[in-house]
């Protein structure tokens, strides 16, 4: 059992849901991450998604992209990341996720890249372009490990194939609420809530909503239907203003926005 | 005379999209389902006379093909060696082999109901290719093209405005190729359930690269008949240039079952070979994954996609379609590069030799083609895929020599 499966038994025990925020590796530095990650899981983060810098996101929107050039230009390193999560991740309660291009996985090799993961205490990765059918030998690596690999369904997936994802994801499901990039949205699909609570009713995975979700409405809204909500951009370009309004006021401000989604969520 | 051999390359990719090691689909979910639906079609269409009728009337009465096979007299004695021959895609409607794609493509978005296209380019030729099948169609259009090569490529930058198309100019990244097809996949990530993502190149997820390549191959049957009807045989070598790979992939792969016939392509080895300072993934990278596919790439440790360079914006990108990979592990195919500077000195060699003013992308498999002519007999033949023509670089390769334009 992963330390995900242990998270989300513990939620469902209790009847609550898990606030997911996403933050990017590196932006602006790793010092500064480190210290939102943990000031997201003091204001009530139940896990936490670390963004891998890409030279080439192609399901991100600007915001997301922007942090990741950033971070880039600022030349962090895959080694240098996986040795701040390392420091942090023992620091905090909650599980660990890096979200990473497969061609950053392949590219360090599967194994050694599960490997690293886990002598660091990170509990699993989300890989956005590695559709289920590339993904058997990762697969492989991360269940021989009690890693998650966490996969991936959008409002674009059949309902079939909904059904076979759900049995090779571990961890959770991801619920793309959106046919889109990642990005803050007003309006969420009007069908979203239906279609996530069909899709809880077909499986014992927790199934967490991501992309577009950013207001505490959005939160009220969708938590009754899912297991989290994962929120990115509305992070990421907070932790943004860390170069021109200054660190502390940005720790600050992003501590408050995730404690009042995580209030929204009761 | 070259005989059909059983190492043919006429069951790749297989279902799941690989050529070999090489290909597959690494895209974020939200892709698949259309990719599955675009894979479905075109399997209806491949087994359709009708449509197979219609592209090859477009082709006919639209596009001017066949396109001839010149003999460049005066190129072959400059060299003194093989023969040069010249397959003349600079002759097509547009200017480029890339017409050959988008019409196919086209008539695919509007077997799937689609009325929206988008499209990345580089150089700017399949760009104005789409925009003109979009136009004969009248289907809507958006080419993602990025900064500096609509600074590189300002004629065909206006062409496409003229024939209707909405040029979206791309700031991310190098400003090049590789950006603008991002830029073109996050459009599609939002866009897919009515839009069609006419690709111009045979990169990409499953099943593009399959598709461009068999739209590009009338390239390949076209020349294996003029050749047999014009010098009574096969070439002994055929030369095409690589970025993305589409005119190599579309003239190769007809020959690849003549084993007889020796394939070589040509990556754009800009200003040398340091990191940075080429677009030959082929040559200096190694596997990766980049834009949906598994192939050869210029990646840094980490994975990241490095910059690369080429004077000629259709060569610069930093992969290279996954069958070209295949064919560089098979040994099928032997894959060089050629300088910036070689190239120009190509590009000025035929223009003032044979009145020919090609495309700087072919311009790259010309100056190999030169300097293997010059080391065969008399009795051989090379032919050439003179992919475009050059009109669309005059006024970059005045800046690049100093001179001034218009």
């Amino acid at each position: 059992m992963s330390a995900i499966d242990q998270l989300f038994t513990e939620l469902r025990s209790k009847n609550r849901k898990a606030l997911m925020p996403f933050v990017t590796a590196g932006d602006p530095d790793l010092d500064f991450t480190s210290a939102v990650i943990q000031k997201m899981v003091g204001s009530g983060a139940s896990l936490v998604e670390v963004g891998i810098p890409y030279s080439d996101p192609i399901a991100d929107g600007p915001v997301i992209q922007a942090s990741y050039t950033r971070a880039l230009e600022n030349n962090v390193k895959l080694a240098e990341i996986l040795n701040m999560l390392g420091t942090v991740a023992p620091q905090v309660s909650a599980p660990l996720v890096t979200m990473v291009s497969y061609a950053i996985i392949y590219r360090h090799g599967l194994e050694k890249y599960a490997d690293e993961l886990v002598q660091r205490g990170v509990s699993g990765m989300i890989v956005p372009d590695l559709p289920v059918e590339e993904s058997s030998r990762l697969s492989e690596e991360c269940r021989a490990r009690d890693l998650s690999l966490v996969q991936l369904v959008t409002p674009t997936t059949p309902p079939d194939r909904a059904l076979r994802i759900t049995e090779t994801s571990s961890g959770f499901l991801y619920y793309v609420s959106v046919a889109g990039i990642t990005g803050e949205r007003t309006e969420l699909p009007a069908d979203l809530v239906e279609r996530v609570a069909w899709l809880r009713e077909q499986t014992p995975l927790p199934v967490c909503i991501g992309f577009g979700i950013s207001q505490p409405e959005h939160v009220r809204l969708l938590f009754p239907v899912a297991d989290g909500l994962i929120v990115g951009s509305a992070i990421v370009r907070r932790v943004a203003k860390a170069v021109d309004s200054g660190r502390e006021k940005t720790l600050d401000e992003v501590g408050k926005y995730v404690a009042s989604l995580v209030a929204a969520l009761k | 005379m070259s005989t059909p051999s059983d190492q043919s390359s006429a069951q790749v990719p297989d279902a799941a999209g690989r050529f070999g090691d090489f290909g597959g689909r690494y895209v974020p979910e939200t892709l698949v389902h259309a990719l599955d639906l675009l894979a479905q079609e075109y399997e209806t269409a491949r087994g359709d006379a009708n449509f197979q009728a219609e592209l090859d009337e477009l082709l006919k009465n639209y596009v001017g093909r066949p396109s001839p096979l010149t003999f460049a007299r005066r190129l072959t004695e400059h060299c003194s060696g093989a023969e040069i021959w010249l397959k003349r895609e600079d002759l097509n409607h547009t200017g480029a082999h890339k017409i050959n794609n988008t019409l196919g493509q086209a008539l695919l978005t509007m077997r799937m109901g689609k009325k929206r296209v988008i499209a990345e380019t580089g150089a700017g030729q399949h760009g104005v290719a789409t925009a003109t099948a979009c136009a004969h169609f009248g289907l809507e259009c958006i080419v993602y093209m990025g900064e500096e090569d609509i600074r590189r490529q300002a004629p065909n930058v206006f062409s496409m405005k003229l024939l209707g198309a909405e040029v979206r100019p791309v700031t991310s990244g190098s400003r090049t190729l590789r950006d603008a097809i991002n830029e073109a996949m996050r459009d599609w990530m939002g866009s897919v359930e009515s839009t069609h993502y006419i690709l111009g190149s045979v990169v990409g997820p499953h099943p593009f690269p399959q598709i461009v390549r068999d739209f590009q191959s009338v390239i390949g049957r076209e020349t294996v008949e003029q050749c047999r009807t014009q010098f009574k045989g096969l070439p002994e070598l055929v030369v095409a240039c690589v970025g993305g790979g589409s005119n190599a992939a579309g003239m190769f792969y007809p020959f690849i079952e003549h084993q007889d016939v020796a394939l070589v392509g040509v990556e754009a080895g800009g200003r040398g070979n340091e990191p940075g300072q080429h677009a030959s993934p082929l040559t200096y990278g190694r596997p990766g994954v980049l834009h949906g596919s598994f192939s050869y790439v210029m990646q840094d440790e980490d994975g990241q996609t490095c910059d690369v360079h080429s004077m000629s914006a259709g060569l610069d990108y930093p992969g290279v379609g996954p069958e070209h990979s295949y064919w560089k592990s098979t040994g099928r195919v032997s894959y060089t590069s050629c300088t910036d500077d070689e190239a120009m000195h190509a590009f000025d060699t035929l223009a003032r030799l044979e009145g020919i003013l090609p495309a700087l992308e072919s311009s790259h498999a010309l100056a190999q083609a030169m300097q293997l002519a010059g080391k065969r007999s008399t009795d051989e033949r090379i032919v050439v895929c003179l992919s475009g023509r050059g009109d669309k670089d005059a006024s970059e390769i005045a800046r690049l020599k100093g001179e001034s334009f218009g």
